[in-house]
């Protein structure tokens, strides 16, 4: 079992937790993400790394409500623990294994749609950390959605806000707050964009035009993790790759989105029939 | 004579109600039946069944005991070899080991061996006979709680060693329980007894642990203080033809589709993992995993095809499952290669395009090739396609460990008693020859056990 630590809802329905997990804190690297099992009934559910802590032990999960499954780990309180809490998953950040000299020429934009804010903090934390100029924009549709502000401010160099009603920061969308920024001379040699697939689709559009090479993480359907089932494959330059075991991570230019959109609703119909009958169990005695 | 009564027929679950639930196929034998049965055996003098049996389990010793009606004697028997009875009772592919080498097969019907394992392995299940040795305080790693990892991990903790089991995903039994269907192998009934039984000998089971990726083998090894390490990792990674069009929504592994169905029990209304069949499925592949994903769609109220290159004949699967999925309604598609999945304007799957095929020259293996019979290409339209083409073994381990040479086709390279490239690691079972049974792998477990020994004592 996998005891939660503490647990805070960051907007309405963005819940972060930290989670006592010693053998994966102690393995975890920026870029790679883990699977929670609720309890027994539960779906096995990937989640990104949003931070980890290895003489505590410690991973942080942060979770948006979209359906039953991620109603149920929201639901859970400090002091409960998961069933089953299992990674670090996927291959970490390209950064991490590049040289020093390498790494000294790089100019990173860390690009985070809505979620997609979490696992964006620990890379730009690696980054901030080792000495690499790193700026971060964060976008989201409004501003009660926007998470990791405050934290984000520690580990970059310039952060920059957007939402797309302008309830906060720049109004627009993170494509446009790209656009912005590079016109005002602000120069990159990597973008690393992670949020929805939509998101990421058009951010890679906007950087290919702005002639910024582009990762991607993508989060795609997932079951063991481990490449043992094949549901998260995607396109990346004409060929099948598993996204769980080669990725998340993939050149954003090479993806083929509108297929990786496609089969991230695969489920669609089936979820929707378990959203109608599940009854969240959780939190209301036993 | 003995002889002269004929194979004690097996019950089972009348095929049109079994098409539509989860409940085991086979009821198995009473304990009339079974005496009956075992009453068949001869007692060779030099038993063939033993030596054809990957774990040399003394099969007429065994029978003898249920002939007396010693059930427990006959389970105590077993024990020294098998630790999962009631496991290869109901999966050994026994047509082509124990039975198929009986003599009483010759002219008739071989004994019904594993319906006796099985019966012996119900009738007791729970009350363990196996006992350890003093604990000797050295540590050993197992990867993988599948069927070699189980069979390994017995051995090893019946000696006394201190065996901890590291298993990937948050449940033990690697393909028994992931890959097997509840109505060829139940969980609840059977398989959480026998691996219950493998941790009253003192293993550990951690689950939720993935070595090459939450630890490596080199820290288990230098930091952790195991003496030695099994690897038993299995052949999990699934293979795809390379189509075109395999990756429209509605194409689905067979490790998927039965991983959901299976482990995270997808068929039950109150567990929350979606399942997709849809009305029609075709199912590719031969084997006896294309026969379980087909029987499990069937079962989720599909029509279901299996799509097959060869010819009945050549269906790798065993003849007892072809036989029940035949008898439940598949419908059976041979000499056909699918070529391409053609989709919809939303990119669901539509129909599976494929091309007629006959049978030429044997090749190596001695099965004659299917060829292509120009101009013979057709449309089935289908819902839903699932691939069950084989499976490789997955490379996290080699790849995370240092000193572990593989094959070209990613198998571990271990020597006959399953020592690998690197001092004090050992392998066996799907990770060393890639896919096969079960009780192969527990075979190669218990070989590896006995080597490990035998390198721990130096």
């Amino acid at each position: 079992m996998f005891e939660i630590l503490t647990k805070e809802m960051l907007t309405p329905i963005i819940c972060r937790m930290k989670v006592s997990a010693p053998r994966l804190a102690a393995a975890a690297q920026p870029g790679e993400f883990l699977i929670v099992r609720a309890d027994e009934k539960g779906e096995r559910i990937p989640l990104t790394i949003s931070d980890f802590n290895r003489e505590e032990g410690t991973v942080t999960i942060v979770t948006q409500r979209i359906g039953a499954s991620t109603t149920d780990i929201i639901a859970y309180e400090a002091g409960e623990s998961f069933a089953d809490v299992v990674g670090p998953l996927g291959q970490p950040s390209e950064f991490i294994k590049m040289a020093p000299e390498e790494l000294a020429k790089q100019r990173y934009i860390l690009i985070a749609g809505g979620l997609g804010t979490a696992p964006v903090y620990p890379q730009a934390k690696w980054l901030k950390e080792h000495g690499v100029p790193v700026d971060v924009i964060i976008g989201a549709k409004t501003k009660d959605l926007l998470i990791y502000v405050d934290e984000m401010k520690e580990v970059c160099d310039n952060l920059f806000v957007c939402t797309d009603d302008g309830s906060y920061g720049f109004k627009g969308m993170g494509t446009n707050m790209l656009e912005h920024v590079v016109s005002e001379g602000h120069s990159y040699t990597q973008a690393v964009i992670i949020g929805p697939m939509i998101m990421m689709k058009f951010t890679t559009l906007t950087c290919k035009k702005l002639g910024i090479p582009a990762i991607v993480s993508l989060n795609t359907l997932m079951v063991d993790g481990t490449g043992m089932c094949g549901a998260c494959r995607v396109s990346v330059g004409g060929k099948t790759r598993f996204a769980c075991v080669e990725g998340p991570e993939f050149d954003g230019y090479e993806v083929d989105f509108d297929e990786a959109m496609r089969r991230q609703g695969q489920y669609k119909a089936e979820e929707a029939q378990t959203n109608e009958k599940h009854v969240c169990k959780i939190g209301r005695g036993q | 004579m003995a002889n002269r009564i004929p194979r004690v027929a097996v019950r089972e679950q009348d095929p049109q109600v079994r098409a539509k639930n989860f409940e085991e196929v086979c009821y198995g034998y009473n304990r009339e039946e079974a005496m009956l049965e075992a009453s068949r055996c001869l007692h060779c003098k030099n038993p063939r069944c033993v030596g054809s049996c990957p774990v040399n389990i003394q099969i007429p010793e065994f029978i003898a005991k249920v002939a007396e009606g010693d059930i427990k004697g006959a389970a105590a028997i077993i024990a020294e070899d098998s630790s999962l009875p009631a496991v290869c009772g109901r999966v050994c592919p026994q047509e082509t080991q124990c039975e198929g080498s009986c003599v009483l097969g010759v002219k008739g019907e071989p004994v019904a061996i594993g319906k006796l394992e099985r019966f012996v392995a119900d009738e007791t299940i729970g009350q363990a006979s196996a006992t350890c040795a003093p604990a000797n305080g050295i540590k050993v790693a197992v990867v993988g709680s599948g069927p070699a990892g189980l069979a390994c991990a017995s051995d090893l903790a019946k000696w006394g060693y201190d065996v901890t089991i590291f298993e990937a995903l948050h449940k033990a039994g690697g393909v028994l329980e992931y890959g097997i269907p509840e109505f060829r192998l139940p969980k609840d009934k059977v398989l959480k007894h026998e691996i219950e039984e493998v941790r009253r000998l003192g293993v550990k089971i951690e689950t939720d642990v993935i070595i090459g990726k939450t630890v490596t083998i080199d820290s288990l090894m230098d930091e952790e203080g195991f003496k030695a390490v099994f690897v038993g990792s299995g052949a999990g990674l699934p293979k795809f033809m390379g189509i075109p069009g395999e990756n429209l929504c509605g194409v689905f592994s067979a490790n998927e589709f039965l991983t959901r169905n299976n482990l995270m029990k997808a068929w039950r209304e109150d567990y929350l993992t979606p399942i997709h069949a849809g009305k029609k499925v075709c199912v590719v592949g031969g084997g006896n995993v294309a026969m379980d994903a087909a029987r499990t769609a069937l079962r989720l109220g599909a029509e279901v095809h299996i799509v097959y290159r060869r010819t009945e004949a050549e269906l790798p699967a065993r003849k007892e499952e072809v036989h029940h999925a035949a008898e439940e309604g598949i419908i059976f598609d041979m000499l056909t290669n699918p070529v391409e999945v053609l989709g919809d304007e939303k990119g669901w799957v539509r129909a599976l395009r494929c091309i007629k095929m006959e049978l030429g020259e044997p090749d190596e293996s001695g099965r004659r090739s299917p060829v292509a019979i120009p101009g013979s290409e057709f449309e089935i339209e289908t819902e839903t396609v699932i691939m069950a083409l084989g499976t490789s073994p997955n490379p996290l381990i080699s790849s995370t460990t240092k000193g572990l040479e593989i094959t070209r086709r990613g198998c571990l390279v271990a020597d006959e008693n399953g020592a690998t490239t690197r001092p004090g690691v050992f392998a066996g079972g799907d990770a060393v020859t890639g896919a096969a049974t079960v009780i192969l792998a527990m075979g190669a477990g218990r070989t590896a056990a006995k080597a490990i020994d035998e390198y721990l004592k130096k």
